[in-house]
């Protein structure tokens, strides 16, 4: 950003807001800006995610530190006219939930986001201005290697990508392989679905992670890094590759980084659509073109990895992390936190949860305030259930653990997990069985199937919770359900299937009595699996429209215009069309 | 498929790119989906020819990850996105509605080519969902009845 600038309009270029306007506002507000005359005057900067997802798109107006919501091409005249030319603030556009907004501020503190949506992403200079690449001068040029190691090591940061392994320990280990070349590997395969911290973070401030990796290469040993990059990610991959160009230019990588002897460079490598290659193990077997299977640890990726060199695999959050660590130090890093936990985490809020989005909060702040005072409470004002963390291999949490300050090992002792921070939401709607044939269904498809228990244990899991939804459960199979769940997760080959029946375990401690209803009382508590309901037609409100009854997929509907229909039962497969379609209120369930 | 030289030619030149190095497949087979569409056996084994390895291995990594597909999409590939937000938000519900409306199933593609129907986990806008994408044009909170719209703006065209 500019201060050549009268005003800077930050626009948020994340994919949720670039999906939700139909139309490039960039463009179109720099035509018209030119149109009214002020394109010298007003600067407009793309820039990633103010954390309003579900409200998109947004825009701040700098130095006002006002934002606009849910723009349309409509709104922009308005927004000249009114804001740039004449000083008033479009109040209609500002998002007034003042409940919210202080929330959403108040109890985070950015460390890995710090830079998100505060800097163009595609600009170098901007980054370089926010003390961007000091963090790698100065490691370069005043310490060794082992002293960058050990304040690593002293900040206390953990593994962002799950598995919570101290970064400082894993650099040390990888440093001490002896071998004539070493690989630094950035872990963003992300496949938690429903997560999208890493993606945020290398859309909005990629060159946090390109720094982080060259002093990754520094201690560890390494002149050659690699992104390891889901292909979904088309937004992430090109604005990667425009700083990696920049970062070259300025000499920032390449040879004789700063007129050190230390040399650096960064490839990308792309992933293709399987999960397990998130699985250090699996993703260097992708690199290398190979089925991303996974291998048995040790040898430990630190000793052999890419092409059996020492390789040190990071995720993309815990980069992120590693500059502001050098920057202000590893004392005030280890000051934020829980005892164990240090620094701040990155969760995705997602699910029946008003505000929708990212959010990065200190280890230790309660579930209660990420959900009501950021996450400004459930949708509709329904009562909250569950919150899923830690994705296909975590747990639930519930009421009872709403006051549980999150962290690495509060929420395994929970019964759940960190994981990489997806946080997914749940109101009384959702019926529990049924979230754990959901993530049951993923294992199966993502399984790699090469150990058996994960290959023919998640999918005989999946049919038995098949079986309880759909009406045919009985209690002999809550016992196997359980049993066979201990025994996936005892006897798998990597983290996958090791942790897969967590969703079943974990849903049968805290919601044991929905199970129950499942296969003794053959009810669904929560109403969403429909195989035990019966959709029934109202006769005081049914008006003999016919709608119902053209949309049914089987014709189970039948009755003249203007007489009541009656639904054959026999027939009807209980897919609720006729319901979400009936414009009276009168198709009723029971 | 037969495949004309012309476009034997072109993936030698995708290979070629990339060194020839079976280490780089899974970066020519992205790049060879791109130009061809999809994967057919006498692509991959092409491939298979050029990086000097052999179909067995191309097959294996092709029918591995989920990106890459052996059949043709529709001139519309709609991806509805099943992951853990949009699934808590409806998705599945869209997803059947696709189904009866296109009449096909998952994995499959319509009579006159036009539209083909598959699932993706999470394409990281969940603030949006449920998600539905139709080529590279990402369609957000999609109901019920926004299914035919989204299918409307197509077959005008
Ligand atoms: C099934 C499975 C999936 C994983 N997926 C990811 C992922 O998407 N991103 C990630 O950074 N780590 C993932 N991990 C963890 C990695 O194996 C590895 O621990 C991590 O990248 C190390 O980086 P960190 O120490 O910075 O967390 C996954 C692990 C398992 C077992
Ligand atoms: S779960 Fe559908 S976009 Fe993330």
């Amino acid at each position: 950003m500019s201060i050549k600038y009268r005003k800077n309009l930050l626009i948020c270029s994340g994919s949720s807001c670039h999906d939700a306007s139909n139309f490039d506002l960039m463009d179109f507000i720099n035509v018209k800006l030119k149109e009214y005359g002020l394109d010298d005057d007003i600067q407009v900067v793309q820039s990633v995610c103010f954390n309003k997802c579900s409200i998109g798109p947004n825009m701040i107006v700098y130095p006002d530190n006002v934002e606009y919501s849910t723009i349309t091409k409509s709104d922009i005249d308005d927004i000249i006219i009114e804001h740039l030319l004449n000083g008033r603030i479009v109040e209609r556009l500002v998002y007034n939930d003042v409940n919210i907004i202080s929330g959403t501020h108040k109890k985070q503190y950015r460390i890995a986001l710090r830079n998100c949506g505060f800097i163009d992403p595609e600009a170098i200079e901007d980054y370089i201005e926010k003390d961007g690449y000091d963090a790698l001068a100065k490691c370069l040029t005043t310490f060794t290697p082992e002293e960058v190691t050990q304040q690593i090591i002293k900040s206390g940061l953990r593994g962002r990508g799950g598995g919570g392994f101290p970064t400082g320990v894993k650099w040390d280990i990888t440093s001490k392989s002896v071998a004539e070349q070493k690989y630094v590997v950035c872990n963003a395969d992300e496949g938690d679905p429903g997560a999208f911290m890493d993606r945020s973070i290398l859309e909005g401030d990629p060159h946090s992670v390109i720094e982080a990796m060259a002093i990754c290469g520094y201690c560890i040993g390494a002149n050659k890094g690699i992104v390891y990059i889901r292909a979904e990610y088309p937004l992430a991959i090109k604005r990667l590759k425009i700083a990696l160009d920049q970062a070259k230019e300025y000499g920032l990588l390449g040879s004789q980084i700063f007129g050190t002897d230390f040399n650096f460079t960064i490839d990308i490598k792309y992933g293709a659509g399987a999960f397990v290659c998130g699985e250090e193990t699996a993703l260097i077997h992708s690199m290398e073109g190979l089925r991303g299977e996974p291998t048995l640890k040790p040898p430990f990726p630190s000793v052999s990895g890419y092409l059996k060199y020492p390789t040190n695999v990071n995720n993309v959050e815990t980069f992120a992390n590693i500059p502001a660590i050098i920057n202000k130090g590893a004392d005030w890093f280890a000051s934020i936190g829980t005892e164990k936990s240090k620094g701040t985490k990155v969760f995705a809020l997602a699910g029946k949860i008003n505000n929708v989005g990212l959010i990065e909060v200190p280890m230790g702040t309660t579930l209660r305030e990420v959900i009501y005072d950021i996450g400004g409470g459930i949708v509709d004002g329904k009562k909250f259930k569950a919150v899923q963390t830690g994705g296909p291999s975590g747990g639930c949490l519930t009421e009872k653990d709403l006051d549980l300050p999150i962290d690495f090992d509060s929420l395994t002792a929970a019964g759940s997990m960190m994981g990489s921070g997806g946080m997914i939401v749940m109101d009384e709607d959702d019926c529990m069985v049924a979230m754990a044939k959901f993530y049951l269904e993923f294992t199966v498809e993502e399984s790699c199937g090469k150990c058996v228990p994960c290959r023919i244990g998640n999918k005989r899991l999946h049919e038995m919770l098949t079986k309880l939804c759909d009406g045919y459960g009985t209690p002999e199979d809550l016992d196997l359900l359980r049993n066979l769940s201990v025994v996936v997760k005892d006897t798998s080959l990597c983290g996958l299937g090791q942790t897969s029946p967590n969703p079943i375990l974990s849903t049968m401690a805290n919601f044991y009595d929905e199970y129950h209803a499942h296969v003794v009382d053959h009810k669904c508590p929560s109403g969403q699996c429909t195989s035990f309901l019966k959709y029934y037609i109202d006769e005081e409100n049914c008006i003999g429209c016919l709608v119902c009854a053209r949309n049914c997929p089987v014709n189970a509907i039948f009755g003249e215009k203007k007489k009541l229909h009656i639904i054959n039962h026999e027939i009807c497969i209980k897919c609720g069309i006729c319901m979400e379609r009936c414009k009276f209120d009168a198709i009723y369930i029971k | 498929m037969t495949i004309c030289e012309n476009n034997v030619a072109k993936i030698e030149i995708i290979c070629k790119e990339f060194n020839y190095d079976k280490g780089e497949l899974i970066n020519v087979l992205h790049k060879t989906q791109t130009t061809f569409g999809y994967l057919p056996e006498e692509v991959q084994q092409i491939v298979a020819q050029n990086l000097n390895t052999s179909l067995a291995h191309v097959y294996g990594v092709v029918s591995f990850y989920s990106f890459f597909t052996m059949t043709p999409k529709g001139k519309f590939p709609i991806n509805i996105c099943t992951g853990t937000a949009c699934y808590v938000r409806g998705a599945e519900k869209v997803l059947n509605e696709f189904k009866t409306l296109l009449k096909i199933k998952v994995g499959e593609t319509t009579k006159d080519d036009k539209f083909s129907l598959s699932n993706l986990r999470c394409v990281g806008a969940c603030g949006l969902a449920p998600v539905v994408l139709v080529g590279e044009k990402v369609y957000g909170r999609v109901t019920l009845d926004g299914v035919q719209k989204i299918l409307d703006d197509y077959n005008e065209s």
